[in-house]
């Protein structure tokens, strides 16, 4: 009971439902089951690459590469089924190749060459997005296969709207619920799972995670490339709910996609955070900005906002940290 | 004296030399290589002042960056200080001052005023409320961004007393003027850095700061000093900026934000704090210019320039992790 109190998770819940009680009361429309399933899918690319950035911020690393690792694959993808053609497996497969296989680079970088991983990431997103640019000179492609476009329109539960619409859980959606399945049994079920929790934990020390009997190189390999790969589902994903392929439409929300991470209450300093904390992480961002739309409130002010919430929430967790250093502390003097 | 301290200083010795010569390395490789490939034009004075005139805003907030991470921080937060910064001074000038000399001056003061206040409350969350420097800076950055947004509703605020365009646009004796800024804020901080005890102890906190604590220096105060004077170079930079431009907007130059660390780091500043110096930080600000003029000479595309400007940072991580290494075998 003590545990469930303490944890972030449920602070963060009562955040959540506070902020909607909030924009419930204002505008009805909030609660319908319609805009929920809107949300969960609009949010699902986010949700998707936050997932990834949950694993290798618990392994006390950063990645500041995946929303270029997301394009590349996302563009590469796109490019092959229009000229190629395929289907929506083969497009899925693509892409996750293509980003696990540029998040295997940065997995060589830091593993190999010990480069700090906010640096190794910087430097391979301004190589994979130059690259791309450069080669497809930023070329948008607007038509992209029936098959994709009604993939993308596939409810998997369908439900008739008043007025005659219908409306329903999108197979984008359900996308996002396995990757949330996947990572949550990878973190908690399996050898590599723990590592990367280990490895956290032990800050940039490898030697007792090693001692420990983790295959510290096979772990890095993992982070990184499961991070390329979920970035390459995700940029699948975008492609599928815009239905355009914009090379510059991902680039620049990392550190969005960051901040609803720690938000969901994993530390930049590794070893702690959970998918379920992410998820909440990423339904506070999407409920905060559907909220200020519903509620009339002008979008430049949503900015202020989530700076905001960032701020405060961090504040709580700093106060909250030193509160527990120091009743350690003072156990120690009453030892003594 | 034990062999373990000789060892420590020799290996200290390689790694500063040892960098410097890196970088000094790939800086003579890049001039001569983009002069071999621009032979007519890239010596010429006009292509010599456009890189002056363009190197000073990723400069300044490279120092801007650079002075946080000596400390074992990191300022996200810098592009978008700049903007606020700018928006304000901007803000000022529409105001219809009685006298241009006077609404550039009031400008300038609100600049760095407003620079220095948000360098302030960084410095409070991150030294007082110890919170992370990363998401003290990240969610101040959202949230200036935000203001910005708020101040402008996204829009440009342009049209400036010509007094303050020659800022960012005029030539003093055939020399940029914000080259001529960039070099005195850069000589200001390297003197901070290596001539004071303010810059002593931002190497000694950055490096162990619990030591650091126990030896007696207020590790908040330096803190606090190190991002009002992260905040004033970031309102440096916007001076510049928006008077190059013409004029402010809420999210000019988002595409430096992280090209700030790259050429903090190529410079030889370090993730974990403690080390870097402004002579290493100018040096891959040179070579970045350098690439990026040379490179447009050629009509490449801008993209290009990224993608090298990456791949070179990997190659000199790469070499000093490799010198490195060797220099603790031996």
């Amino acid at each position: 009971m003590k545990r469930i109190f303490r944890s972030s998770e449920t602070y963060l819940l009562l955040v959540i439902v506070a902020f909607s009680a909030v924009i419930a009361c204002i505008n009805p429309n909030f609660l319908t089951l319609e805009n929920g399933f809107d949300l969960l899918k609009s949010y699902s690319f986010m949700g998707i690459m936050a997932a990834g950035v949950l694993v290798v911020l618990i392994s006390g690393g950063m990645d500041m590469s995946f929303a270029a690792v997301a394009t590349v694959a996302e563009y590469v993808m796109a490019l092959v089924a229009t000229r190629l053609g395929g289907n929506i497996l083969s497009s899925f497969l693509i892409a996750s190749a293509i980003g696990a296989a540029l998040g295997l680079v940065n997995a060589v970088l830091v593993y190999r060459f010990r480069i700090p991983t906010v640096i190794a990431t910087i430097a391979t997103m301004n190589v994979f997005y130059g690259v791309l640019i450069m080669v497809t000179g930023g070329k948008w492609i607007y038509t992209l296969p029936d098959w994709f476009r009604s993939f993308a329109g596939i409810n998997v539960l369908s439900l008739d709207g008043p007025n005659g619409s219908t409306y329903g859980l999108s197979i984008v959606t359900v996308v996002w619920i396995a990757v949330i399945i996947l990572s949550s049994f990878i973190l908690r079920h399996t050898v590599v799972g723990r590592g990367v929790y280990a490895m956290g934990g032990c800050g940039s020390d490898r030697g007792p995670v090693e001692r420990a009997g983790f295959d510290v190189r096979g772990i890095h390999l993992f982070i990184y490339a499961y991070m390329g790969f979920l970035a390459g589902v995700a940029g699948v994903v975008q492609a599928l709910l815009v239905q355009t392929v914009a090379p510059n439409s991902i680039v620049g929300k990392e550190l969005s996609v960051i901040a609803a991470v720690i938000l969901g209450g994993a530390s930049i300093a590794g070893g702690t955070g959970s998918v379920a904390g992410t998820v909440l992480g990423v339904a506070l961002i999407a409920i905060m900005n559907n909220g200020l739309t519903l509620m009339r409130i002008p979008s430049y002010w949503y900015d202020v906002l989530v700076g905001g919430v960032i701020i405060i929430s961090v504040v709580i967790n700093a106060l909250q940290a030193r509160r527990k250093h120091r009743k350690v502390i003072e156990i120690e003097r009453s030892k003594a | 004296m034990n062999t373990e301290a000789v060892a420590g200083r020799s290996l200290r010795a390689t790694r500063k030399w040892g960098e410097l010569a890196t970088l000094g390395t790939i800086l003579v490789f890049t001039f001569a290589l983009m002069w071999c490939l621009n032979p007519e034009r890239f010596m010429r004075t006009s292509n010599i002042q456009s890189m002056a005139f363009q190197l000073p805003e990723l400069g300044l907030l490279s120092l801007a960056m650079m002075v946080t991470m000596v400390a074992g921080g990191i300022n996200l937060s810098i592009v978008s200080t700049a903007n606020l910064a700018g928006i304000a001074a901007a803000l000022v000038m529409q105001s219809g001052q009685s006298s241009p000399a006077a609404s550039v001056a009031l400008a300038l003061l609100a600049a760095i005023a407003v620079s220095a206040l948000i360098g302030f409350a960084n410095g409070l969350l991150i030294a007082f409320v110890e919170v992370p420097a990363i998401l003290a800076t990240l969610g101040m950055m959202t949230l200036l961004n935000g203001i910005s947004i708020v101040l402008t509703r996204g829009y440009v605020i342009s049209g400036f007393p010509d007094g303050f365009k020659f800022i960012g646009n005029g030539l003093v004796a055939g020399v940029p003027m914000p080259i001529l800024v960039f070099i005195a804020a850069a000589a200001a901080v390297a003197l901070l850095l290596a001539r004071t005890a303010f810059g002593f102890e931002l190497y000694m906190v950055g490096t162990n700061p619990v030591a650091t604590q126990y030896a007696g220096v207020d590790n908040r105060k330096v803190l606090l000093k190190t991002y009002v004077l992260s905040g004033v170079l970031c309102g440096l930079a916007a001076v510049i900026m928006i008077s190059r431009f013409n004029s402010a907007k809420s999210d000019y130059g988002a595409s430096y934000l992280l090209v700030t660390v790259l050429a903090a780091v190529l410079g030889g500043t370090s993730v974990y704090g403690g080390f870097g110096k402004v002579s290493g930080l100018v040096l891959s600000l040179v070579i970045l210019q350098l690439l990026s003029s040379g490179l447009n000479l050629l009509q490449a595309n801008a993209f290009l320039t990224r993608a090298i400007w990456g791949a070179v940072l990997v190659l000199v991580m790469v070499v000093n992790g490799i010198l490195a290494r060797d220099g603790g075998k031996s």
